[in-house]
């Protein structure tokens, strides 16, 4: 398909952003378990284009910039971002909005974890017995495995992760940060709430080796980020008939994916909190 | 090395002693060695290294049942990027190839050897992750990052090949214009040399195809990463098996005749391209990679700039890729040694095969799958790199003075010692300069790939680079690219001269 895809990105190069493709395409970060998201995606991409008329295509990524990267380039026009690599994504696209949230996402929360071996015992506030632990994050862009607990912790101790902890990993995905803490790899690690409550719930978390040991205030996460230029292309109204067949989404099966209940509206307002931090912490210019 | 060189002329060698001052090859050699150790030790007090895993068995145990049962859901899948990888692969090395060969034409050109040095100094990934940003996902950034690099070492082994050619048959062209020359005189002459090299490079190219889908292409490397960082290890296996049977059976199915078919065939197979949008190419180049004080012409902030990156990443950085490098430099050459001879009929009889089986699985095992194992054993510290990159590399050189240590079979004599005491008297002391010769070589390799390891969370250059994409600030991640860059010109350049002073030639490959 080499001799088409050149032809295109020539033509493509020509006109300048006059799109060729009237495929519909989206990506999700991969922030848990990655093992078939071909298939798992693939289903929502067939309802996506049942409601919406369009082909839908759903592209997987490795990693969170490569989503972001995809957005940007316009590889898709939709979205499914963390908190923070979706500022980042729509301060990239001008004119991207958000357009749905989990029903979760509104008051998402990031546990932090502790090998049982720490005898760290849980608390309402973030122990002190931390300080001096082996520590990691999830992704480094990782709004609750990095930049939220990153933030809370600066906040309860008034000193940098490096300062405070012995040695500081990034795992890369939620999932992983649970089996390095279980597996004593890291003492102390920073985990998304809800990963850690499914797989809990699957059975596959120990809690006789990692238990949680603090849970942060809440704060805006997950949300659908739907580049500017869709109505133009796709049609008039395109847009809020993404939006209307996220929100209708009620099969369980579909929703398992993300995973939450159900999704809700969002607009770029609701995630200001999530730039103002990015900015505290500097990891947004 | 130099020394004073004036005990020769008073005779002190007619006594039987050794001449002072000058010394022989063989101490030439041992000092050097013994230099690189003693730097080797100093460096693990530097390097990162920590036992983060409590308790690797567990693990090591999962991993190995995984390797025996391996299982993969969808066949289709694994074809298609088994396919994808051998497709990469093909079109990188043929477009490579003729662009080295232009290159290698011109290479008595300063500026050709330069820019050649710093386009393979460049490591596949970072080269894939540049290309990321502006090609997405698409055939042209796995291409470019393939074909890019590997001009640039074509270029230099094309034109060490041209110059070990005699030069008689060229001269008869004498007069005609240095195309001519070249198509007609070096290139023919060579051609037998540049084909085995090739052969070998598409090896290469078939183990960096299958590791940028640790990036996410959709080669190999993507579904062995994700099964590895899912702890599917039966799944890990079946890429993982797949992916050697791939390198170990070219032979089998790489016909010489039907190469313009396999071409064809890889260029309809690659996946569908994006479409590019030129404005933003072009905001890429001149914008993104650049930080914005330097774009204001504000040039004290942007020394300020450079300044700050230079000590909150550089530094620490350097300082751990150089670690890395030199210990696993060293380590690489000790296993070389201790494993050869096991591949060596002359030195271990006929189970050789053993040892041979097992070196070929080694170097065909692309570093960073082996780092990336050893670190779901021992955690993210330099040790998983160090061991990674010495086995793979100790692994290759092994192999290759295996090869040399079998083609000195006419040296057998009837008198000729065997075991232990042919391997210390007589092989080791042939195959040594061959041996050192190699392990330069493989330094400027053995760089490149620590720093890149850095992605895996092992905090060299790589590290730092790929924070620097997950943050979006492409200016700092161009800079420590241009670092790690810099840093490869300069080992290559010390190894060459090193590799002059001791009179070590061009390994044979």
């Amino acid at each position: 398909m080499m001799l088409r895809s050149v032809f295109a990105a020539a033509a493509g190069l020509l006109m300048s952003a006059a799109a060729v493709a009237e495929t519909f395409t989206f990506t999700a970060i991969p922030d848990a378990d990655e093992s078939r998201l071909n298939a798992r995606f693939g289903k929502v991409a067939d309802y996506l284009s049942e409601q919406l008329g369009v082909d839908v295509k759903y592209i997987p990524v490795k990693s969170y910039p490569a989503a972001i990267t995809a957005f940007r380039n316009d590889q898709v026009q939709l979205a499914w971002f963390g908190g923070l690599s979706g500022v980042q994504a729509r301060a990239l696209v001008e004119g991207s909005e958000a357009i749905a949230q989990g029903y979760e996402d509104q008051f998402f929360k990031t546990y932090i974890i502790a090998n049982t071996s720490t005898e760290i015992e849980a608390s309402d506030e973030l122990p002190e017995d931390i300080k001096g632990k082996t520590f990691t994050f999830g992704s480094k862009g990782s709004t609750s495995g990095r930049l939220m607990p990153e933030f809370f912790i600066r906040e309860a101790f008034n000193a940098s992760p490096d300062e405070l902890f012995s040695r500081v990993g990034f795992s890369g995905d939620h999932s992983r940060t649970i089996s390095q803490v279980q597996s004593g790899v890291y003492q102390v690690g920073a985990v998304n709430y809800s990963v850690w409550d499914t797989e809990v719930e699957e059975g596959k978390i120990d809690t006789d080796k990692v238990k949680v040991i603090w849970t942060t205030p809440t704060y805006p996460d997950y949300q659908w980020t739907i580049r500017g230029d869709v109505d133009a292309r796709y049609g008039e109204g395109f847009k809020e008939k993404v939006r209307t067949a996220l929100l209708d989404m009620k099969d369980e099966d579909l929703l398992a994916s993300f995973p939450r209940k159900s999704f809700v509206p969002a607009s770029n307002d609701d995630y200001a909190p999530i730039e103002r931090t990015g900015k505290a912490i500097g990891l947004l210019d | 090395m130099g020394g004073k060189s004036v005990s020769l002329a008073k005779g002190e060698k007619s006594k039987g002693e050794k001449p002072k001052g000058k010394k022989s090859t063989g101490a030439r050699f041992r000092d050097l060695s013994l230099w690189f150790v003693l730097v080797a030790i100093v460096s693990l007090f530097f390097a990162d290294i920590f036992l983060y895993q409590p308790d690797p068995w567990e693990e090591f145990t999962r991993i190995g049942w995984g390797m025996v049962t391996p299982f993969w859901p969808d066949a289709n899948e694994l074809l298609m990027s088994a396919l994808y990888t051998v497709s990469f692969a093909l079109l990188g090395v043929a477009v490579s190839a003729a662009l080295g060969v232009l290159l290698a034409i011109w290479f008595h050109w300063r500026v050709v050897r330069v820019f050649s040095a710093v386009i393979r100094s460049v490591h596949e990934i970072f080269w894939g992750l540049l290309f990321m940003q502006v090609f997405g996902l698409s055939a042209l950034t796995g291409l470019l990052a393939i074909i890019i690099p590997f001009a640039g070492i074509f270029a230099k082994v094309f034109s060490d090949v041209f110059h070990q050619q005699s030069s008689a048959t060229v001269d008869t062209l004498a007069g005609s214009s240095r195309l001519s020359r070249f198509f007609y005189g070096w290139i023919p002459q060579a051609w037998p040399a540049m084909r085995s090299y090739i052969r070998y490079r598409f090896e290469c190219a078939l183990r960096s195809s299958a590791i940028l889908g640790f990036i996410g292409l959709p080669t190999l490397g993507f579904h062995l990463e994700t099964a590895f960082r899912q702890g599917d290890y039966s799944e890990a296996a079946a890429v993982f098996w797949v992916f050697l049977l791939l390198i170990g059976t070219v032979r089998f199915w790489f016909y010489k005749k039907l190469l313009p078919a396999y071409l064809l065939g890889a260029v309809f197979m690659l996946p569908e391209m994006p479409p590019v949008n030129a404005s933003f190419v072009w905001q890429f180049f001149t914008q993104d990679l650049w930080p914005s004080p330097l774009l204001n012409g504000d040039l004290p902030g942007a020394m300020s700039w450079y300044g700050n990156v230079l000590a909150d990443e550089v530094g620490p950085a350097l300082i751990q890729t150089i670690a890395i490098t030199q210990a696993a430099l060293v380590l690489s050459g000790v296993m070389a040694l201790a494993w050869y001879p096991f591949a060596s009929r002359w030195l271990v009889g006929r189970y050789y095969w053993v040892g041979r089986f097992k070196l070929l699985v080694l170097r065909s095992v692309p570093e960073l799958m082996l780092a990336y194992l050893f670190m779901l054993l021992f955690g993210p510290s330099a040790l998983p790199a160090i061991f990674a990159l010495a086995l793979h590399n100790g692994g290759l050189i092994a192999f290759l003075l295996a090869n040399h240590s079998q083609d000195a079979s006419s040296q057998q004599r009837l008198d000729s010692p065997s075991g232990l005491a042919r391997y210390f008297y007589q092989d080791l002391p042939q195959r040594y300069p061959a041996f050192l010769a190699l392990l330069f070589y493989r330094w400027e390799v053995i760089m490149r790939e620590s720093a890149m390891m850095g992605v895996l969370g092992i905090a060299t250059l790589g590290f730092y680079v790929d924070s620097a994409f997950e943050e979006i600030r492409f200016d700092k991640a161009f800079f420590l690219i241009l670092v790690a860059a810099a840093l490869n010109v300069i080992v290559d350049s010390l190894s060459r001269r090193l590799r002059r002073a001791a009179g070590l030639k061009t390994p044979r490959m």
